[in-house]
C-alpha cells in the first residue's frame, strides 16, 4: 500500500524542512561545542586532580565515561533538536500542510523520525569521535585508546545512545504536541537524574532505568565494584536493550496518537 | 460529500452535510462564524476524521490520493507556516513531498507576485503576503480542485480584487474552486454557486442567481390604522399582500406611488408607504439567523425585522 516513491519523497521533504530552519544549526552546533569543549576542560581538570583521588575512586576510574562526561550536557541540545523537529510543526501549524501533503500518517511520521534520527546519528558520530579523541589526549597517561578492550564498543554505544535519545525526544514531542511541554518534562528528567536522583539509593532503584542513566552504563568499560556509586545491576548490552525499549515505546506512542488525533 | 458529521464531545459541529462541488465554477461556502466551515474543509483534506459520512474527491477519499497536492490545493490558515523558514523553502519541501519539479516553485511565486521576497524568512510577512504564499502553495501541484478557507480575511481592497479575479480565472480554466466565507456580498460577486450552512447543517445549495432572485425581494411597506380594509382593497386591485410581524402590510409587485393612489381613491388613512429592499446580506442573515451560535445581545444595533 505504501508506495516506495512517495515514502522517499516524504523523507526528502523532511530533510528539506530540517535543513531550512536556523534552529537546526544552532542546536547541533551547541551540542558539538558543549560535548567537545567541556570534555576537554573536564579531562584537563581530572588529569591534574588524579593524584589527589582516593584509592577507591582510582580503582573504579573509567577513562571512557570520564571522557564522555560532557555528553550529559551536550545531549540536552540534541534533545532540543529532536523536540523542535516535531514541536514546531505544531506550534507553527505547519502540521496541517504536512499532513495534507502526506496524508498517510505512517509515511509522514516514519519519514520524520527517520530523517531526524539519521541526521542525529551522523552528527553524533562526528561529535562522539572528536570528544573521545580530545578527552583521551587530555587525560594523557590516564587515558585510553580505541584498541583497548571494550572501548570501541563504548564509543559506538555513545553514538547509538545519542541517536536513540533523539528518537525518544521525537516520540515524546509527538505525543505532547508542544515544544515547551516536551522540554519542560525531558530536561529536568535528563539533567536532575544523572546529577542527583541516580545517586539517592532509594530513588536509584527506579531512576537507574531512565534513558540517561542507562546511557551511562552503555559507555562504561570498567565495571564499578558493587558498592560504588556508579554501580548498576546490569551491563552495557542490557542498557542498550532498555534504551531501545524507551525509544521504541515513545515513537510508537507518538504514532498511535498521531493516527488517532485530528490534526 | 455524503452525510458528513463531526462531533466534539456532545457538540455536533457538522451535521449530516451532503453536497457536491462541481468543476468549472466558483462555489461559495457560506455560513456565520462557528457554522462548521473550517471543520468541513479540514475533513475534506483528511485532517479531521468525521464521526460519520465521507468526502470523495474524483471518487476517492483524500488519503487515498497519491501525491494529493496534484489533485487538491488548499489554503487553510495562511499564517500556519514555520516563521523561520524562507518562503521558497516552504514551497520546496511541499514540492519535494509530492514529487513536483523544483522549477514549479519559481513559477508559483511569480504567479502570486512574491518573487522578490522568495528568499525572505516568512517571519516578516504581512497577512496579505502570507495569504499569497498560502495560495502559491495551493497552486504548486497545478491541481484541478482548489479549496480556500476564508481567503479574503484581513486583505486590503487590492488583495481582495486580486483573489476574486484569481478564483474566477481558476474556475474558467475548468477547475473546481471551493471557497468559504462569512461575507455574503463578497460571495455574490465571486461565486457562481452557493452552499450555505448554519450550525453544521445545510441551509441552501443553489446558484447565486437563484439565491439572489429568491432572497432579494423588493416590496412596499404600508402602515395603516385599518389594515383589514386596506388589505381587501389591495387584493381587489390585484396586489399581493402579506402581513408583517409588526402588523404592517407588505405589498409585492407594485410601487409606492400606486399604493398611495389606491389609498387616496378609497380615502384610507396611511401612516407609512415606503419601498423596502432586503439586501443580500440581510437575506443571508435571515436565512442563518435562526442558527447563529453567538448572536449579538439585545440592543447591539444592526438591522431588526
Amino acid at each position: 500500500m505504501v508506495n516506495m516513491a512517495s515514502a522517499r519523497a516524504a523523507l526528502g521533504a523532511e530533510f528539506i524542512k530540517i535543513r531550512t530552519v536556523r534552529s537546526t544549526a544552532w542546536t547541533l552546533a551547541l551540542t558539538f561545542v558543549l560535548s567537545v569543549g567541556l570534555g576537554f576542560l573536564f579531562c584537563l581538570s581530572v588529569r591534574y586532580g588524579f593524584d589527589r583521588m582516593d584509592q577507591r575512586a582510582r580503582a573504579n576510574f573509567d577513562p571512557v565515561t570520564t571522557g564522555f562526561y560532557s555528553l550529559t550536557l551536550g545531549q540536552i541540545s540534541l534533545v532540543v533538536f529532536g523536540v523542535l523537529c516535531v514541536g514546531t510543526e505544531y506550534t507553527s501549524g505547519t502540521i496541517r500542510a504536512s499532513l495534507a501533503a502526506v496524508p498517510h500518517r505512517g509515511v509522514f511520521y516514519g519519514a520524520k523520525v527517520l530523517a531526524t534520527t539519521l541526521l542525529a546519528l551522523a552528527f553524533s558520530l562526528i561529535t562522539v569521535l572528536l570528544t573521545f579523541f580530545t578527552a583521551q589526549a587530555e587525560l594523557g597517561p590516564h587515558g585510553t585508546t580505541l584498541s583497548e578492550p571494550g572501548v570501541l564498543r563504548a564509543v559506538v554505544f555513545a553514538c547509538v545512545y545519542l541517536t536513540l535519545l533523539c528518537a525518544f525526544a521525537i516520540g515524546v514531542a509527538t505525543m505532547l504536541r508542544s515544544t515547551a511541554l516536551s522540554l519542560g518534562i525531558m530536561i529536568p528528567l535528563l539533567f536532575l537524574d544523572s546529577q542527583g536522583l541516580g545517586n539517592i539509593p532509594k530513588v536509584r532503584t527506579v531512576a537507574q532505568f531512565l534513558p540517561d542513566q542507562v546511557g551511562q552504563v552503555m559507555m562504561q568499560v570498567v565495571k564499578p565494584e558493587k558498592s560504588f556509586i556508579s554501580h548498576r545491576p546490569f551491563g552495557p548490552w542490557t542498557a542498550l536493550g532498555i534504551l531501545v525499549i524507551w525509544a521504541t515505546a515513545a515513537c510508537a506512542g507518538g504514532y498511535l496518537l498521531l493516527r488517532r488525533r485530528d490534526a | 460529500m455524503q452525510n458528513l458529521t463531526k462531533r466534539y464531545g456532545d457538540t455536533v459541529a457538522v451535521d449530516r452535510l451532503s453536497f457536491t462541488v462541481r468543476p468549472g465554477q466558483v462555489t461559495g461556502f457560506l455560513g456565520p462564524n462557528g457554522a462548521g466551515k473550517s471543520t468541513t474543509m479540514r475533513m475534506m483534506l483528511g485532517l479531521d476524521r468525521p464521526a460519520a459520512g465521507r468526502v470523495l474527491i474524483n471518487g476517492r477519499p483524500y488519503d487515498r490520493l497519491t501525491e494529493p497536492l496534484r489533485w487538491v490545493g488548499a489554503l487553510l490558515e495562511a499564517t500556519a507556516v514555520h516563521r523561520g523558514r524562507r518562503a521558497q523553502d516552504h514551497l520546496r519541501w511541499l514540492a519535494r513531498s509530492n514529487r513536483i519539479p523544483k522549477t514549479r516553485v519559481r513559477e508559483v511565486l511569480a504567479m502570486v507576485g512574491l518573487e522578490s521576497v522568495a528568499r525572505k524568512r516568512t517571519k516578516g510577512f504581512s497577512l496579505g503576503m502570507s495569504q499569497r504564499l498560502g495560495i502559491a502553495a495551493a497552486l504548486l501541484g497545478d491541481p484541478p480542485v482548489l479549496l480556500f478557507d476564508e481567503p479574503l480575511n484581513g486583505l486590503d481592497p487590492e488583495g481582495i480584487v486580486w483573489i476574486r479575479n484569481l478564483m474566477k480565472r481558476l474556475a474558467a480554466e475548468g477547475r473546481t474552486v471551493f471557497v468559504s466565507s462569512h461575507l455574503m456580498n463578497e460571495m455574490a460577486l465571486t461565486a457562481d454557486h452557493l452552499v450555505v450552512i448554519g450550525r453544521g447543517r445545510l441551509l441552501a445549495d443553489t446558484t447565486v442567481a437563484q439565491f439572489v432572485a429568491a432572497h432579494t425581494r423588493s416590496f412596499v411597506r404600508i402602515r395603516t390604522p385599518e389594515p383589514e380594509r386596506m388589505r381587501d382593497v389591495l387584493i381587489a386591485a390585484g396586489v399581493t399582500v402579506a402581513q408583517a410581524a409588526d402588523g404592517a402590510l407588505e405589498a409585492d409587485g407594485t410601487d409606492a406611488a400606486t399604493i398611495g393612489e389606491i389609498a387616496a381613491a378609497r380615502r384610507l388613512i396611511v401612516h407609512e408607504v415606503s419601498t423596502q429592499t432586503a439586501s443580500l446580506e440581510e437575506a443571508f442573515m435571515r436565512l442563518t439567523g435562526d442558527v447563529v451560535d453567538y448572536r449579538a445581545g439585545y440592543g447591539a444595533g444592526g438591522p431588526q425585522w
